[in-house]
């Protein structure tokens, strides 16, 4: 076992993780873990863009971008948090240029810009071009240009580490985190001032996703373990346009450029449901719009796919502007994108809902905002809550570096102030027991068995269409494994780069989110954003214009509570596009 | 189809030296390398070892041999690969387990190319200006995502510790044709060294064939080279 001390530990090393490094390099002592190498990171996946106001090549403003986020959430989204998120993103965005970003250019050499769903000029006029954009690689971009800054500030990156616990005091200030170091199985205690949440998201709850086998959501639910609430855990984005049976994204920004979404029939359906907006309604809208062709028969071959068509481009906006994702379709499934439509279906893509935290990052602990001293979160694990209950194209790139940079600048002024809390007595120890257990058991279910399943039953049950039958259905189900789970036994009993363990314990960190999702979206009986229940249709402002918060009580049950959402400048109205 | 994967193992925690196992997996056609793998791993030996994540060929985590030739196996398909497929680590790096190579030389040489941003001019207002067409320059070379299929397949690194492999020369390239970067002459300094330099590099091409990004590998250290002997960026 080894010990360290730093200032600061930030678990992940994708946008979040960086950006907030990055404030914090050179100033204090600091500490980067990541269970991959950091350039291996969900971020790299971002296609499209990152949506800042700059107006460079039509007329924008930050309170456009504002309107556009509060609308496109639903009105879920805490306002105050999405100015900063609008207001801040023009300063982000130039800053990603100064480290020296290669974003495409205007013909006068400026950052050029193109159009995303649910992104619209003067409230909701029109489509409005506001994607700051590197090819159809924007996310990979970001993560090698903060990777970059990371070398050049001489930050200590602990590659493939393992996250197995968070330490708190016993008065819940937040101490330090326990890592496996994959090349050796070695535990590794990091005591710190102040510890940063940003492990990305967990799409790999479902069956059909655009997340890396590492979105398992690892640090959300370690700390759901210690008394953390987490917040929204209900809103989980499908994104319309994932390859068929696959789930790979295929930006956004196909539609941005052009492309239209057809069914069987060959009508581009999206303008029958979104008349002013299109093929760029928001994501939940297009995903329900898709859904609901497929129910009606006019899915491809009457299967449970449509067809994304680019082939009306020129073919030299296909080669320069969207190059990776038609290489995917040739590549995956032998389609030329230039010729005939992509088939697509929605796809489990992000997770509105995390670890709740104000605008400086700090996670807080009940409705009234108290901040867990110490512990902070950002990124795709935290939830502010600037997407509300559907997140804007774009704006997951937006929120990365806003909001990673704004924990960094707090962390560094809580370092500032606070000494090291001494840590709990044997730290290590409930990690040691939980992996000791799993290598010690000779045999029991079978891990791959239960992660199937439960992505079967929430994609079956708990995606684009829900209902409370179905829903009680996965919960059951979801008890039956976690049960299973405590049996599950692997074959791997090594210390060296165990990745039979470490899928192990990712599975159980999967479960008790998917345990919270489900619980999340049975008790909100109402319609709003990608949360979409069949039983109960209408979006319902008088009893759920508030964020759902759930607790780990100590035995191992759940309790919920509301959070009052801060509306500061957009009354809520009904959501068309 | 039923195909029969040949892999080579290597634990060392109890494997004196490597071996090959073989495997049989039940695949579709359209399955990639990686979805064959995982198949093994999860279903029939939870030993096996290899590293992933994207699944879709941009984040660069599992470059391996596949029937020879450096590939990502999240971007090869079954179908295309024939009933016996083998699958081996890359070559030139110290083997940790199974599929899995130790990449600390590789970061190594990718961080002594000063990969990052040099320029102290940053506009207090504003975005640098830059032109299409000097973006367009260096275009080729951001693409790289740092897996290693081309710097493991180049005969010159199989036996020269001190080259910098072509991925190092790649990421230079990367900033010294960047109109808005100011460290070439550095870059270039490092890259002219006798035994770590692009002088190592022979014109072999098999970096090139090896790039799953379809970065012409070849020719960015062939402007590398040229922009040394003729002074021109």
């Amino acid at each position: 076992m080894a010990y360290h001390r730093y200032d600061a530990v930030i678990v992940g090393a994708g946008g979040a993780g960086l950006m907030a490094a990055i404030q914090l390099a050179g100033k204090a002592n600091i500490a980067v873990v990541s269970k991959l190498y950091p350039t291996r990171s969900h971020t790299g996946a971002a296609q499209g863009g990152i949506s800042a106001a700059l107006g460079n090549v039509e007329e924008d403003h930050w309170e456009w971008h504002m309107y556009d986020t509060v609308k496109g959430g639903d009105y879920l989204v805490d306002q105050d948090a999405a100015e900063v998120l609008a207001r801040e993103a023009i300063d982000a965005v130039l800053e990603l240029e100064h480290m020296g970003l290669p974003f495409n250019r205007t013909p006068d050499g400026r950052i050029d810009q193109r159009r995303f769903g649910g992104h619209s000029r003067n409230f909701g006029e029109g489509p409005v071009r506001r994607a700051c954009y590197a090819a159809d690689r924007t996310g990979h971009m970001i993560i090698q240009t903060l990777y970059q800054q990371g070398i050049k500030h001489n930050v200590n990156f602990f590659d493939e580490h393992h996250l197995v616990d968070i330490l708190f005091t016993d008065d819940g200030e937040c101490c330090g985190v326990v890592t496996y170091e994959l090349k050796t199985g070695e535990l590794h205690i990091i005591h710190a001032k102040t510890v940063l949440i940003a492990s990305g998201g967990y799409g790999r709850v479902f069956k059909i996703t655009s997340n890396a086998l590492a979105g398992t959501g690892d640090g959300i639910a370690l700390a759901y373990r210690h008394g953390v609430p987490l917040m929204d855990m209900e809103f989980y984005q499908f994104h319309p346009t994932g390859l068929y049976k696959l789930g790979i994204l295929v930006s956004e920004a196909a539609r941005g450029e052009g492309g239209v979404v057809r069914n069987s029939e060959g009508e581009a359906f999206a303008a029958r449901y979104a008349p002013t907006m299109k093929d760029l309604a928001p994501r939940d809208m297009m995903s329900r719009f898709i859904h609901q062709e497929i129910r009606e028969g006019r899915g491809i071959d009457g299967k449970d796919y449509v067809l994304l068509d680019v082939s009306h481009l020129p073919p030299e906006v296909i080669d320069e502007k969207l190059p990776d994702v038609t290489d995917f379709a040739r590549v995956y499934l032998g389609v030329e994108p230039k010729k005939e439509g992509i088939p697509i279906q929605p796809t489990a893509h992000y997770a509105m809902g995390g670890l709740p935290t104000n605008v400086e990052g700090q996670v807080i602990a009940d409705p009234a905002g108290s901040v867990v001293p110490g512990f902070y979160s950002a990124g795709e694990a935290a939830c502010v809550s600037v997407h509300g209950a559907n997140r804007l194209g774009t704006n997951s790139l937006v929120d990365l570096v806003v909001f990673g940079r704004r924990a960094g600048k707090q962390m560094y002024r809580d370092i500032q102030e606070k000494d090291f809390a001494p840590l709990p007595a044997n730290p290590e120890e409930r990690a040691r027991e939980e992996i000791e257990t799993l290598l010690g058991r000779d045999k029991g279910e079978r891990v791959a068995d239960i992660r199937k399943t439960m992505q079967e039953v929430m994609m079956d049950d708990v995606s684009v269409v829900r209902t409370e039958s179905g829903l009680r259905e996965a919960q059951a189900t979801i008890r039956q494994l976690k049960n299973a789970y405590c049996n599950a036994a692997i074959m791997d009993r090594g210390r060296v780069y165990n990745s039979d363990l470490t899928e192990a314990l990712e599975l159980g960190c999967m479960l008790d989110l998917a345990e919270t999702i489900v619980r999340g979206c049975i008790e909100r009986t109402e319609s709003r954003g990608a949360h979409y229940r069949e039983d109960y249709q209408q979006r319902d402002d008088k009893n759920w214009l508030a964020h759902s918060m759930i607790y780990r009580t100590p035995d191992g049950g759940m309790r919920s509570d509301k959070k009052p959402i801060v509306i500061t400048t957009f009354e809520p109205k009904e959501r068309k596009y | 189809m039923e195909v029969t994967l040949r892999i080579k193992r290597y634990n060392p925690e109890s494997d004196a030296k490597a071996h090959f196992e073989e495997y049989r997996v039940d695949v579709e056609g359209t399955d990639r390398v990686l979805d064959a793998l995982n198949q093994v791993k999860w279903y029939q030996d939870g030993t096996l070892t290899y590293r992933r994540s994207c699944a879709h060929g941009i984040c660069g985590s599992d470059a391996m041999r596949i029937n020879g030739r450096n590939r990502l196996a999240c971007k090869v398909l079954m179908q295309d690969l024939g009933k016996r497929v083998t699958l081996e680590p890359l070559m030139g790096f110290k083997v940790e387990k199974d599929l899995l190579v130790d990449m600390e030389k590789f970061f190594d040489a990718y961080k002594s190319i000063k990969p990052y941003l040099i320029a102290d001019d940053a506009p207090s207002h504003g975005e640098r200006r830059q032109s299409p067409e000097q973006r367009h320059r260096f275009d080729d070379t951001t693409k790289c995502i740092l897996c290693a299929a081309c710097t493991t397949s180049c005969p010159i690194t199989w036996t020269n510790d001190e080259w910098v492999g072509p991925a190092a020369v790649v990421n230079a390239h990367r900033f010294i044709f960047d109109s808005r970067d100011q460290g070439a002459a550095e870059r270039l300094r490092i890259l002219n060294r006798g035994d770590s330099g692009v002088w190592r590099c022979r014109t072999i091409f098999n970096c090139t064939d090896a790039c799953p990004r379809d970065i012409k590998v070849t020719e960015a250290i062939e402007q590398v080279k040229r922009a040394l002997i003729y002074d021109q960026v």
